[in-house]
C-alpha cells in the first residue's frame, strides 16, 4: 500500500519549487535517468559569529564607531583642529576621542576574540563521518552538506541533520533542545520508515537517496522536505520529511546510543545560526531626551561661535585693534581672504567651545548602563531557588525605561499563573468525578479511589465513562521516562519498582494523564507503536497508535487515531470547548457545556473530550488524506489544516476536564502595587473569557467594585459594533466627568473604576480599517475607553494580536511607555514590540526569555524590577544626563565670557591639560559612581509605597523646565566663577610680595572654583553616601590638587610650552585666592541649595515628604538645639 | 552584539547539557553572592537638605563671612595707593610733547603724597587697552629658548612668527611678547621740605617669581659671558639693546633672566593690567616712612607708544598687606554673601516653623 501511495504522491508533488535544494546522501549520484545530478554548492560548516578578522578589525571597527553621530562629531572637531590654527591643540579633543575609541575597540576586540575562540572550538571539534563504509574523524568545519554523520549519546549535533536511522529499533531518538529554546524535556524524533534499517556504517553507506528540501529558514519548528530512496527498482520511494525528522544544530542526543543522519544545512545556514540574528534596537525615552538636549546644545554652540565671530569682526574694524604694533600678523595671515579668515575663526570658536557637548557623557552613560545592570542580575530577592536562576539582563540600554512604564501587558498562563497544572475534576456526560486526597501533586495512600458526586450512571454511562478515561490516556503526546531525575516537568509515580515520570511540552497533558492515573487508568508506555494502559482491574490494554493529529494553537485541539486490541478504530479528540462543541453531533452537550462554563468561571482550564469510531474504510481514507498532505512540499501547513478539518468532525461528546492553574506567588500583590504605582495593567491571553476573567478577579486586577465593560462577540452580535462602542464610551466619559467634579469637591468616596473585557474577534473588528474610513474613528473611541479603564482584559488573542494591541497603545497620542511580560513563545511578538520586554523563565521554554530585554524567574519579581530598580535607574540616569550638561556649561561658559576680554581672539581660559582632563578624570568618577550607587529613598520604602513611582512618571526629571533650570544654574555658576575671578584680578595684585599673576593663574583660579563647585554640587545631590561615594568625591578633588601640583611642579621636557610652571602653587600661596575660592564656591552653590530647601518646604513631592519623614524625626531635636544656640549668640 | 548573545546561549546549552542529573552544585554557584554591595545595601549616610538641616549652616556661614569681610575691607582700606596717568593725552600734561617724538624723550610729572607710605612700597606700571591676552600674542614665545635651550636659541619655534627671524638671524628672545617689552624708564625724585631733592632708590630684583628667574628662565650656557652665548642671534626689532645688555648696572640681571623681562613675559589676564616695576624698600631705621608725605617728581623716559591703540600708561605706588594690594571687592563680597546667608537663614527659620510641622504631620499615603 505504501508503494502505491508513494507513487501517487510523486505525481501529485510535481510542483516546481524554486526555493529548494537537493542533497545527495553520501554524495552519491542518483541512478542514471532518475534525475539529473546537479552538484550544488553549499557553505561549509564553519560557524562565524565573529564580526572581524585580524585584517579588517581596524578599518571595520573604526568605521562602525564613527557611524555613531557623536563620535563622528568629535572626529570632525579633531580634524578641524589638525587642519586650521585653533586655540587648543588637537590633543585636547584627540586624546579623549582616542581614549573612547580605543576603549570601545578593545572591548569589542576582546569580545570578538572570545567569539573567535568559541567559533574555533566549535569549528574544530571532531565529528564522525561515514565515508566508504568507514567512520572518519573530521573537524566540524569540514563537514559538508550530504555527509552522513554518526552522533553518539550526549553529543551535540554539528549541523542540521535529517535522521536516517538510530540504534533504537523503532528508528526514534530522543533529543533535548535546551540550548535552542530552553525546553529541557526530551523530544522524540523519527527516522523515515524506509531508512531506519540502515543502522551500521556499512549499511548506511549503501543507502542511495536524495533529499529535496526547502532553503534554510529561521523558524525552528518548521521544515518541509522529501526524501527519495533509490532501492533496486527504478522508481524511487518518496517519503515526506517534517520537523520531526530534522535534528537541529545545538540540540543534544539523549537516551539513544547512536544515530546516523545526513547533513542538510551547514554552518551559517543552520537554523540556530539564522536565529541569532540581531534584534532591532530599542531606544529609551531618556536617550531621546538626551538627543533633544544635545541638539539644543549644538544650537547653543553654533550660536555662541557665530556671535563671537561677528563680534570679533565688528571689534576688529579698527586696524589698530586688529593688528596693533605689538602684535602683528604674519604675511600669509594678512593675505588670506576675509571670508576664509571669518570661516576659520568660526571653526576655531567651535573648537574652543566644543567641550559643551561632552564626549565622555556617552562613555559614562554606557558604562553606567552596563555596570548598573549587574545590580539586577545580582539581586538576591529576584533569585528563584526552585529554578536556580536570578534575573537576566539581555539589554542594558533600557534600565531606566523600567522606571517609566505606564502600561503593563501581561500574559496570563505561566505569567500570572504558575503553569503548574493540577487535575481538579472531570465530567462525563454531566456526571462529575473528583479525585480526592491530592496534596501538591503528591498522591496520598489510597488515592486510587474516587468520589462520585453525581448519582452513579447507568450502563450506557458506564461505557462512556470508561471510554472517556481511555480517551484521556491515549490522546496526548506524553512520554514516560524511567529515570530518577529529569529536568523539566516531573512528577514521581510509584509503579511498584521503578520511578517513572511523565514528560510533555504541555503541562496540561501531564496533569490530565496523572489525573487519569488517580482515577484508576494508568498510561504505562508507548512500545512498538502500541500504547499500554493499565486499567482499574490492573489489566493491561494495548492500543495501536496509528496517527497523531498534533495540537496547534489555531485548531486548539488534538486528536489520535488508535486501533484497539479488538480491531476497532477510534479517533479521540480533546480540545478547547469552542473548538470541539461545533464538531459534536451527539452526546450530552448541554450538561457538559454547563459544567464547562461553571468551571471556567471558577478560573479552571477546561478541555472537552470527544470521540468517533472509524470503520476500516474510513480509516484508509483518513490515512490517505493525511499522508498526501504531509508529503506536499508547498503549503503543507495549509493542506494539513484542511485534512485535519475534514477528519475531525462528527464527534460524539464524552465529557470535559478541568485543570487548575494556580496563581503565581504574590501575583495579586504585584498587580495591586503596579496599579498603585499608576500603571495600567492589561491581561492578554489566548484563554477563554470566563477563565481569564476569573484569574483577573483572583489576581485583583478586577476588584469587587470594578464595573466590567464587555466588548465581546456576544455583545456585538446583539448590537452592532458601532453602537456598542459609543455606548461604552458614553458610560466611561460620564463617569470621568462626574469624577472630576467629585475630586474637585473632594468627595470621591464613591469612586469606582472600570474594567474592560474585549475578545480577539471584536478587537480585530475594531482595528480593521473599514471602507468608509470610520475605522480610525473606532480606534480612537476604543483608545478613549481604554484610557479610562484601570484594567483591561483581552482574551482569545492570537500571538500577533497581542503585538497589535501593544503597538496600538504605543502609537496612541500620549506615546506611553509600554512593558510586555510573558513566558511563552506566543508572547515573543509582544515582548519584541513593547518598549520593554520582560520574559519569564517559565515552563513553556526559553523563547520568551531569550527574546526579552530582561528575564525574571517569577511574575512577582516584576515589582522589585520596576518599583525599585527601574526607579533607581531612572533617578540615576536623569541626574547623570542633567549633571553632565550642567558641568559642561559651567566649564565652557567662562571661556565664552573671556572672549569679550581678550579681543575675541579665541584665547582659551584654561590650560590644555585642564581642558583635556576635566571631563575624563577630574569630574568623571563621582558622577559615574553616583549614577551607580544613588538611592534617594530606601528600597524597602520604594517597595512598600508604590505611589512613589508616580513621582517620576512621564519622564518628569528630564522635562524641559528642569533642563532649563539646570542650564541656567550652569550659566549662573559660570558667571560667578568668571566675574569673581575677574574682579579679584581687576587691576590689582593679590600676593603679599607685590608680584603679579598672569592669565594662566586667572584660568587656574576659575578652573579650581569650577572643579570644586561641580563636585560639591554633586555631593549636595547625593542622598546615599557609602564609603565609595566618599572615596570618589573627595578622592577626585584630591586628585585634582595633586595633579595640578605635579603638572606645575616640573618643567615637562616634552612640552613646548611651560605656561603652567608653578602657577598653581603660586596661586595657593596667596591668601585672597583661597578666600575667593571659598567665596565663589559658596556663592555658586547657594541658589541651588535655597531652591531645593524652599521647594521641599513649600511644595514637597511625595518622595521628599517620605525622605523628610524619616529624616526629621532624627534631626528635629538637634536642629532646634542648634538654633537656640545660634540665636543666643547673635543676640550677644 | 548578536554574536555575543549567541555565544552566551551556546555556553548555556553546554552548561545545562553537562549538568544533567548532578545539577545541584552548579545551581548553587549561580546564586548571586549576598554581599552588601551587590544587594545595594552598603551602609550609608543619608543626608537630606531640609530647611532644618540647612539653617545652621546658613547662620554659620553668615557668622563667619561677615567678620572676614569686614576684616578684608578694613585691610583693603588701610592700603595706600597712588596712581598717575602719564600717557600725556591731555595737552597740558608734561608728557604731551613726547607722544609723537621718535627719539627718546624725557618728561617729568610732579605729584604730592598726602599720606606717608609705610613699609615696602611697590611701584607698578599699568597699561590699559593692551591685549596681552590676545591669542596670537600669548602663544608668540618659545619657552624652550627662554629656558636656555641652545638649539631653540638658534632655531626658535614657529609660534614666534613674524618675530622669529630678522635679517636672516634668529631673534633672541623671539616672539611678539618679547618684542613689545615695556621700555619706559621711571624714576622717582623726592623733594625735601627744604627744596633739596633726592632720587629714591628703586630695587630692580625680586619683582618676578622666584621660580621664573631661577628655573623657567635660563640663559644659554649659564650666566657667564652672555655676549658669546647669544652669538649668532639678533635682538628683537623694537629693542634698543640686545638681551644681554638689558641691565647695565647688574651683570646678574641680564639675558633671559632679566627680571623686567620676566615680568613682562608673564602675560596679563585682562587688557587693563599692571606689572610690578620696582620695589622701594623700607628704611633701615623703621622710624621714617618709606615714602614720607611731600612733593615728588616722576621722571619718565618716554619710549613706549600706546596712543595708536588708545592705550594709557600709569605709574602706581602701593603698599601691600597680607592680602595684596588695594581691592575692596573681596571684602564687600564677603560681607554681602554673609549677610545674604544670614538673611536666608532667617527666612528659612520662618518657613521651617510655619511649614516644617505641617509636613511632618501631613498624611503620607501608604
Amino acid at each position: 500500500c505504501t508503494c502505491a501511495m508513494c507513487f501517487t504522491l510523486i505525481c501529485a508533488g510535481e510542483e516546481n519549487w524554486v526555493d529548494s535544494r537537493t542533497v545527495y546522501i553520501g554524495h552519491k549520484e542518483p541512478p542514471p535517468g532518475a534525475e539529473a545530478y546537479i552538484p550544488q554548492r553549499f557553505p561549509d560548516n564553519r560557524i562565524v559569529s565573529s564580526k572581524y578578522t585580524f585584517w579588517n578589525f581596524v578599518p571595520k571597527n573604526l568605521f562602525e564607531q564613527f557611524r555613531r553621530i557623536a563620535n563622528f562629531y568629535f572626529l570632525i572637531i579633531f580634524l578641524v583642529q589638525l587642519i586650521i590654527d585653533t586655540p587648543t591643540s588637537p590633543i585636547t579633543s584627540g586624546l579623549p576621542l582616542f581614549f573612547v575609541i580605543t576603549v570601545t575597540a578593545i572591548k569589542q576586540g576582546y569580545e570578538d576574540w572570545l567569539r573567535h575562540k568559541a567559533d574555533n572550538s566549535i569549528n574544530q571539534c571532531p565529528v564522525h563521518i561515514i565515508q566508504h563504509g568507514k567512520v572518519v574523524r573530521k573537524q566540524s568545519r569540514k563537514l559538508r552538506v550530504g555527509d552522513v554523520v554518526r552522533v553518539k549519546e550526549d553529543e551535540t549535533f554539528p549541523c542540521d541533520l535529517i535522521l536516517l536511522s538510530s540504534s533504537r529499533d523503532d528508528g526514534t531518538c530522543f533529543v533535548t533542545t535546551a540550548s535552542l529554546d530552553g525546553e529541557s524535556s526530551h523530544k522524540t524524533y523519527y527516522a523515515v520508515q524506509d531508512t531506519k534499517a540502515f543502522n551500521t556504517e556499512e549499511e548506511v553507506d549503501t543507502l542511495h537517496a536524495t533529499i529535496e528540501c526547502e532553503q534554510p529558514q529561521p523558524d525552528l519548528y518548521k521544515f518541509v522536505g522529501r526524501i527519495n530512496i533509490y532501492l533496486d527498482r527504478d522508481e524511487p520511494i518518496a517519503r515526506p520529511l517534517g520537523s520531526e525528522n530534522l535534528l537541529l544544530r545545538g540540540a543534544t542526543l539523549k537516551n539513544t546510543e547512536c544515530i546516523y543522519a545526513v547533513a542538510i544545512y551547514t554552518g551559517m545556514e543552520t537554523k540556530m545560526a539564522l536565529n541569532y540574528q540581531s534584534k532591532s534596537q530599542k531606544r529609551s525615552a531618556v536617550e531621546k531626551s538626551m538627543n533633544a538636549y544635545l541638539i539644543v546644545y549644538l544650537c547653543i554652540l553654533i550660536s555662541k561661535a557665530l556671535i563671537n565671530t561677528v563680534l570679533k569682526y565688528v571689534w576688529q574694524a579698527d586696524p589698530n585693534r586688529d593688528e596693533p604694533w605689538y602684535n602683528e600678523k604674519t604675511e600669509t595671515e594678512r593675505q588670506r581672504h576675509i571670508l576664509i579668515r571669518a570661516f576659520t575663526d568660526f571653526l576655531a570658536f567651535m573648537v574652543l567651545f566644543n567641550y559643551i557637548i561632552p564626549v565622555s557623557m556617552y562613555v559614562t552613560v554606557e558604562m553606567q548602563k552596563f555596570l548598573g545592570s549587574y545590580f539586577i542580575t545580582w539581586d538576591d530577592e529576584m533569585f528563584d531557588e526552585e529554578l536556580g536562576e536570578g534575573a537576566l539582563v539581555n539589554t542594558s540600554d533600557l534600565n531606566e525605561e523600567l522606571g517609566q512604564v505606564e502600561y503593563v501587558f501581561t500574559d496570563k498562563t505561566g505569567t500570572l499563573t504558575e503553569n503548574n497544572m493540577e487535575f481538579i475534576e472531570c465530567c462525563v456526560d454531566g456526571h462529575v468525578y473528583v479525585p480526592h486526597a491530592i496534596c501538591n501533586g503528591q498522591i496520598m495512600p489510597g488515592a486510587a479511589s474516587m468520589d462520585m458526586i453525581d448519582s452513579s450512571p447507568g450502563p450506557g454511562g458506564r461505557e462512556h465513562e470508561e471510554l472517556f478515561f481511555r480517551a484521556l490516556c491515549l490522546c496526548h503526546t506524553v512520554q514516560v521516562k524511567e529515570e530518577e531525575t529529569v529536568d523539566g516537568i516531573k512528577r514521581g509515580i510509584h509503579q511498584g519498582k521503578a520511578t517513572s515520570v511523565y514528560i510533555s511540552s504541555s503541562p496540561d497533558e501531564v496533569a490530565l494523564v496523572e489525573g487519569m492515573k488517580r482515577l484508576g487508568f494508568t498510561y504505562l508506555r508507548l512500545k512498538d507503536s502500541h500504547m499500554e494502559i493499565q486499567n482499574r482491574d490492573d489489566e493491561i490494554e494495548r492500543f495501536e497508535l496509528l496517527e497523531v493529529l498534533n495540537f496547534d494553537s489555531v485548531r486548539r485541539r488534538m486528536s489520535v487515531i488508535v486501533k484497539s486490541s479488538t480491531g476497532e478504530y477510534y479517533l479521540f479528540c480533546k480540545g478547547a470547548d469552542s473548538a470541539v462543541f461545533p464538531r459534536v453531533i451527539s452526546g450530552k452537550v448541554e450538561q457538559v457545556r454547563a459544567r464547562v462554563e461553571h468551571n471556567a468561571v471558577e478560573g479552571l482550564r477546561t478541555l472537552c473530550v470527544a470521540y468517533k469510531k472509524l470503520s476500516p474504510a474510513e480509516y484508509e481514507e483518513v490515512c490517505h488524506q493525511l499522508s498526501s498532505a504531509k508529503l506536499a512540499l508547498q503549503d503543507r501547513e495549509k493542506k494539513l489544516a484542511e485534512a485535519y478539518d475534514s477528519i475531525e468532525r462528527d464527534f460524539i461528546l464524552l465529557g470535559a476536564t478541568a485543570v487548575e492553574d494556580r496563581l503565581q506567588d504574590k501575583a495579586a500583590d504585584t498587580i495591586e502595587s503596579l496599579h498603585k504605582a499608576g500603571m495600567k495593567v492589561w491581561v492578554l491571553t489566548g484563554d477563554k473569557m470566563e477563565t481569564a476573567a476569573a484569574t483577573c478577579y483572583a489576581s485583583k486586577l478586577f476588584r469587587r467594585n470594578t464595573q466590567i465593560l464587555e466588548l465581546t462577540t456576544k455583545r456585538t452580535e446583539e448590537q452592532n459594533l458601532h453602537d456598542v462602542l459609543f455606548d461604552l464610551s458614553r458610560t466611561v466619559l460620564r463617569q470621568h466627568g462626574s469624577m472630576t467634579r467629585e475630586t474637585l469637591s473632594g468627595l470621591s468616596n464613591e469612586y469606582h473604576d472600570y474594567g474592560l473585557i474585549i475578545d480577539g474577534a471584536t478587537l480585530s473588528a475594531v482595528l480593521k480599517p473599514s471602507q468608509e474610513g470610520s475605522g480610525g474613528n473606532y480606534k480612537e473611541i476604543f483608545l478613549e475607553i481604554c484610557r479610562n479603564c484601570s484594567a483591561v482584559l483581552c482574551c482569545r488573542m492570537a500571538p500577533l494580536q497581542k503585538a497589535q494591541i501593544v503597538k496600538l497603545i504605543k502609537a496612541s497620542k500620549e506615546h506611553p511607555i509600554t512593558l510586555a511580560i510573558g513566558d511563552g513563545a506566543n508572547d515573543v511578538s509582544m515582548i519584541l514590540e513593547a518598549h520593554v520586554g520582560i520574559g519569564i523563565m517559565g515552563k513553556e521554554g526559553r523563547q520568551a526569555a531569550r527574546n526579552s530585554d530582561y528575564a525574571i524567574p517569577k511574575f512577582k519579581h516584576l515589582k522589585k524590577m520596576l518599583l525599585v530598580h527601574g526607579h533607581y535607574y531612572y533617578i540615576r540616569i536623569s541626574e547623570l544626563v542633567q549633571y553632565f550638561f550642567y558641568k559642561n556649561v559651567c566649564f565652557i561658559f567662562p571661556q565664552f565670557l573671556y572672549q569679550f576680554f581678550c579681543g575675541f581672539s579665541q584665547q582659551p581660559l584654561y590650560d590644555t591639560a585642564y581642558l583635556t582632563l576635566y571631563n575624563i578624570s577630574f569630574t568623571s568618577l563621582p558622577i559615574l559612581l553616583y549614577s551607580l550607587m544613588e538611592q534617594h529613598i530606601n528600597m524597602d520604602i520604594l517597595k512598600r509605597d508604590p505611589s512613589l513611582y508616580r513621582d517620576i512618571a512621564k519622564n518628569s526629571l528630564l522635562r524641559w523646565p528642569i533642563f532649563i533650570y539646570w542650564t541656567f544654574l550652569g550659566v549662573f555658576d559660570a558667571v560667578v566663577f568668571f566675574f569673581g575671578a575677574f574682579f579679584l584680578f581687576d587691576n590689582t595684585t593679590f600676593t603679599s610680595n607685590g608680584q603679579m599673576f598672569g592669565n594662566w593663574t586667572f584660568g587656574t583660579l576659575v578652573f579650581t572654583v569650577l572643579v570644586f563647585t561641580v563636585t560639591l554640587k554633586l555631593a549636595l545631590d547625593t542622598h546615599y553616601w557609602t564609603w565609595i561615594n566618599h572615596f570618589v568625591i573627595w578622592g577626585s578633588l584630591l586628585f585634582y590638587i595633586i595633579f595640578s601640583l605635579l603638572w606645575g611642579g616640573i618643567i615637562w621636557p616634552f612640552l613646548n610650552y611651560q605656561r603652567m610652571y608653578y602657577v598653581f602653587m603660586q596661586m595657593l600661596s596667596s591668601g585672597p585666592a583661597w578666600l575667593s575660592i571659598i567665596l565663589l564656591v559658596v556663592v555658586s552653590l547657594l541658589p541651588d541649595v535655597v531652591k531645593k530647601v524652599l521647594c521641599r518646604a513649600l511644595w514637597p513631592t511625595t518622595t521628599e515628604r517620605i525622605q523628610c519623614k524619616r529624616q526629621c524625626l532624627t534631626t528635629e531635636q538637634s536642629t532646634v538645639f542648634m538654633l537656640s544656640q545660634t540665636s543666643s549668640s547673635i543676640s550677644f | 552584539m548578536m554574536a555575543s548573545s549567541y555565544n552566551a546561549k551556546e555556553e548555556d546549552g553546554h552548561h545545562s547539557g553537562s549538568v544533567g542529573p548532578g545539577g545541584a552544585g552548579a545551581v548553587k554557584s549561580r546564586k548571586p553572592d549576598n554581599t552588601a554591595f551587590k544587594q545595594q545595601r552598603l551602609p550609608a549616610w543619608q543626608p537630606i537638605l531640609t530647611a532644618g538641616t540647612v539653617l545652621p549652616a546658613f547662620f554659620v556661614i553668615g557668622l563667619i563671612f561677615i567678620p572676614i569681610g569686614i576684616g578684608l575691607f578694613v585691610t583693603s582700606n588701610n592700603i595706600k595707593e597712588f596712581e598717575i596717568d602719564y600717557t600725556g593725552m591731555d595737552p597740558d600734561s608734561p608728557c604731551n610733547m613726547c607722544i609723537n617724538s621718535t627719539t627718546p624723550c624725557r618728561c617729568s610729572i610732579p605729584f604730592t603724597l598726602e599720606q606717608p607710605f609705610e613699609n615696602n612700597v611697590f611701584m607698578y606700571y599699568g597699561l590699559s587697552n593692551f591685549y596681552q591676552n590676545h591669542r596670537r600674542y600669548v602663544k608668540s614665545r618659545d619657552d624652550s629658548q627662554l629656558n636656555g635651550d641652545k638649539s631653540s636659541l638658534l632655531y626658535p619655534s614657529k609660534e614666534c612668527e613674524p618675530y622669529r627671524t630678522r635679517n636672516g638671524l634668529p631673534v633672541a628672545p623671539c616672539g611678539a611678547i618679547a618684542n613689545s617689552l615695556f621700555n619706559d624708564t621711571l624714576e622717582l625724585i623726592y623733594y625735601y621740605p627744604n627744596k633739596s631733592s633726592m632720587s629714591i632708590p628703586l630695587v630692580k630684583t625680586g619683582i618676578a617669581w622666584w621660580t621664573d628667574t631661577h628655573v623657567k628662565f635660563r640663559n644659554p650656557g649659564g650666566n657667564n659671558n652672555l655676549t658669546a652665548a647669544f652669538k649668532g642671534t639678533t635682538k628683537p626689532e623694537n629693542w634698543q639693546n640686545p638681551v644681554y645688555e638689558l641691565d647695565p648696572t647688574n651683570p646678574e640681571n641680564n639675558g633671559f633672566v632679566n627680571e623686567d623681562f620676566i615680568v613682562w613675559m608673564r602675560t596679563a589676564a585682562l587688557p587693563t593690567f599692571r606689572k610690578l616695576y620696582r620695589i622701594i624698600q623700607k628704611k633701615k631705621d623703621n622710624l621714617t616712612p618709606t615714602l614720607p608725605p611731600g612733593n615728588y617728581t616722576l621722571e619718565i623716559t618716554y619710549n613706549y607708544p600706546v596712543i595708536s591703540f588708545d592705550g594709557h600708561k600709569r605709574m602706581i605706588l602701593s603698599t601691600i598687606s597680607w592680602m595684596g594690594g588695594k581691592n575692596p571687592f573681596l571684602g564687600i563680597a564677603y560681607i554681602t554673601v554673609g549677610s545674604v546667608c544670614f538673611f536666608l537663614g532667617v527666612v528659612l527659620l520662618i518657613i521651617h516653623h510655619k511649614f516644617g510641622n505641617r509636613n511632618n504631620n501631613a498624611d503620607i499615603p501608604n
